[in-house]
């Protein structure tokens, strides 16, 4: 394992029910880049980011970050790995009774003894880099989707995490939050020395941020590279899923009996 | 979501809380008028308690001067033995003091009425008081006129 | 035909593992309440939540018990002459039973209710989630200070409810239909006793306010974390609430007042 690597997925299996979720998925992440996990919806992305945070256990397989094994620790060390974490939720997840700047002090003032003086600066200087400065006094609900993410994000970086994950930070955004959005994290990530894990379906934004991406499907990595290599890929898979044509390897129909056999089949009973 | 209106309402809150507790215990309760604890207990032997219970009230002239805090029956003599506390205030009873068990009006609850006797000395805690006389039982009352006139006829 | 019997064993089984979901969860939350008291503003904010917004429904409810028990005891008893202990009637009734009572049952309305919703929709709008990652216990932030506000605000709330019953009982029957003042107030104080009625009655109010808040924090935690998840967990705290509170009620009464 190189020095360079901060987190390292092998060989992760994780099933709901007889749904596969992960079926032997291998993942590196190194230090410093910002790395995509791309793939459908539906094929458990948010839970490989829960279970890189270890509130979900895989059922095989071992998550390695910055040395220590996340499925091996116990609640308090876990805890303790956490507080280099963050993760932005894609339903931003701000706590609806607290205004924005309590929301974005909460992490700091559970973890550290700061005066409220240090708390207030830090929490200034947060608000300041997603731009909501002015909005500190306001209440989550008077907030659009796109401020409410910009919130989440502060209130993620607020206690400088080493890794930094985003779930689906696109999604349901307009085109200039979308836009606000990719450069916050590109700026966070750079400015701040972050390693970034960006979860998402949106192929426009994501590759022109980052340094590495991988593509899941069914549970498994079906392409992996920067984004050039990748749009060079003969993997006719990636080609669909990048170009967003409606169907190839990955059908436009669910499973199905035959259409034919299925219609006959309710018109005899 | 903390403020100092918070602090003052729950501060308001808890007082009022405890005020009410207050009132329930000197205004409501016996707490303020009599204390169990202060005083001294004798005992005495009766035939019948009639339907005595621990707590009730232990009177003199009819006045509240104290409670009974046990009841239990002796095998060897076939009484019932009553335990009585007296309170601290009321130490001049004289050891010939006689208990009688009595029912406030025709239905009411039933109590311990003293009458002072004429000796020098006083009850001390642990005393018996010789002198009792049992509750009047209402059935047997009613038995016993019921069988006198059918005597006298 | 055996389907019944497997139908009711299976749902025996389902109380059981709920029950001891249930129990497993309030050991930690009862692991929670110590490193409360080094903190203890999160317990006055929720002891505001909980305790001072339940003030209003309590008082008046229970002048309206009080009054309406003052009038109707005074009718039955005037039959009988003795209207000079309604004092003592309404006292007991409300300090022994309606109190503790009816103040678990708006407890379970009020509080509870608002308990299970909000932490349900903090679970479904993944606030408690994203505590966990921001490396903090959402069963110590958030649950236990709420399990504690409930749990100390119950015998406050039920000691008003007798009050202000009691001084319901007192405008009507003293007040209005002309009962003695000093006989309502001095057979009251003769036949209440402090340990056996009120003291015992305030158990029953911190009994019934640990179980309270305890189903309502449970199912808040354990809800669904969708619309119709959380509005069912908050019916179940209401319903469960009430049942438990008149179950013990009756168990209750019969250990305190049953002997003697």
């Amino acid at each position: 394992m190189s020095s360079n690597v901060l987190l390292t997925i092998k060989g992760l299996h994780f099933s709901y029910g007889r749904r596969a979720i992960a079926d032997g998925i291998d993942i590196e992440v190194e230090r410093g880049k910002i790395t995509t996990i791309m793939g459908p919806s539906g094929t458990g992305k948010t839970t490989l980011l829960r279970m890189i945070g270890g509130q979900v256990a895989p059922h095989r397989g071992d998550i390695v970050f910055d040395g220590e094994s996340i499925p091996a620790l116990g609640k308090a060390q876990l805890l303790e790995t956490r507080k280099s974490m963050g993760l932005l939720f894609q339903a931003s997840a701000l706590f609806t009774g607290l205004s924005v700047y309590d929301n974005v002090a909460f992490p700091i003032r559970e973890h550290t003894k700061l005066s409220e003086r240090m708390v207030r600066h830090l929490v200034l200087s947060k608000l300041e880099a997603v731009g909501l400065r002015g909005a500190a006094e306001l209440m989550p609900a008077e907030l659009s989707g796109g401020m409410a993410r910009r919130v989440a994000l502060a209130r993620a970086v607020a206690l400088d995490p080493r890794l930094m994950m985003y779930d689906e930070p696109f999604v349901g955004q307009d085109p200039i939050t979308m836009g606000v959005i990719t450069r916050l994290i590109k700026l966070l990530n750079d400015s701040l020395g972050l390693t970034s894990i960006i979860v998402s379906h949106d192929v426009h934004e994501v590759m022109a941020i980052s340094d590495y991406v991988y593509l899941i499907s069914a549970g498994k990595v079906i392409a992996s590279g920067t984004p050039q290599q990748l749009q060079q890929s003969d993997s006719p898979w990636a080609q669909q899923f990048l170009r967003a044509e409606p169907d190839g390897p990955v059908s436009f129909q669910y499973p199905a009996l035959d259409y034919k056999k299925d219609l006959f089949g309710l018109a005899k009973s | 979501m903390y403020t100092r209106m918070t602090e003052i309402a729950v501060g308001c809150f808890v007082a009022v809380g405890l005020a009410a507790l207050v009132m329930l215990a000197m205004k409501v309760s016996n707490l303020g008028a009599f204390s169990d604890t202060d005083g001294y207990t004798v005992s005495a032997r009766f035939e019948n308690i009639g339907g005595l219970k621990v707590r009730s009230p232990v009177r003199l002239g009819g006045v509240r001067i104290g409670r009974v805090n046990a009841i239990s029956y002796d095998q060897d003599r076939y009484e019932a033995v009553i335990e009585m506390t007296i309170g601290n205030s009321y130490d001049r009873l004289p050891v010939d003091t006689a208990a009688n068990i009595f029912t406030s009006g025709l239905l009411g609850e039933q109590y311990i009425g003293l009458e002072p006797g004429a000796e020098e000395d006083y009850l001390a805690s642990g005393d018996v008081i010789e002198l009792t006389q049992s509750a009047i039982i209402i059935e047997q009352l009613i038995g016993h006129f019921l069988l006198n006139e059918s005597q006298a006829e | 035909m055996f389907e019944p019997i497997r139908l009711i064993g299976e749902a025996a089984l389902r109380a059981l593992a709920r029950l001891g979901q249930a129990t497993l969860f309030i050991v930690q939350v009862i692991a929670g309440i110590p490193p409360l008291l080094r903190r203890f503003s999160l317990v006055i904010t929720q002891l505001y939540e909980v305790g001072v917004l339940s003030i209003a429904i309590i008082a008046v409810s229970a002048l309206a018990v009080g009054m309406v028990l003052g009038l109707q005891m005074f009718y039955t008893l005037r039959d009988f002459g003795s209207e000079q202990i309604l004092g003592q009637v309404v006292a007991l009734s409300l300090v022994r039973e309606l109190g503790p009572v009816l103040t678990g049952l708006l407890f379970a309305g009020r509080a509870g209710s608002a308990l299970t919703a909000e932490i349900g929709l903090m679970k479904a709008t993944e606030q408690l989630s994203s505590m966990e990652m921001m490396a903090v216990d959402p069963i110590k932030r958030v649950v236990a200070p709420r399990f504690l506000a409930g749990i100390l605000s119950m015998p406050l709330l039920a000691a008003m409810f007798s009050a202000v019953g009691i001084i319901g009982g007192y405008l009507v029957g003293v007040g209005m239909l002309g009962v003695d003042s000093g006989a309502f107030w001095s057979l009251m104080q003769a036949n209440v006793d402090f340990y056996d009625d009120i003291l015992n009655g305030m158990i029953k109010s911190l009994v019934f306010g640990i179980i309270i808040t305890w189903i309502a924090v449970f199912e808040g935690y354990d809800a669904k974390p969708t619309a119709e998840g959380v509005s069912r967990a908050t019916m179940r705290t209401v319903v469960h609430s009430a049942f438990a509170v008149l179950a013990f009620d009756f168990i209750l009464t019969a250990l305190m007042f049953g002997g003697s």
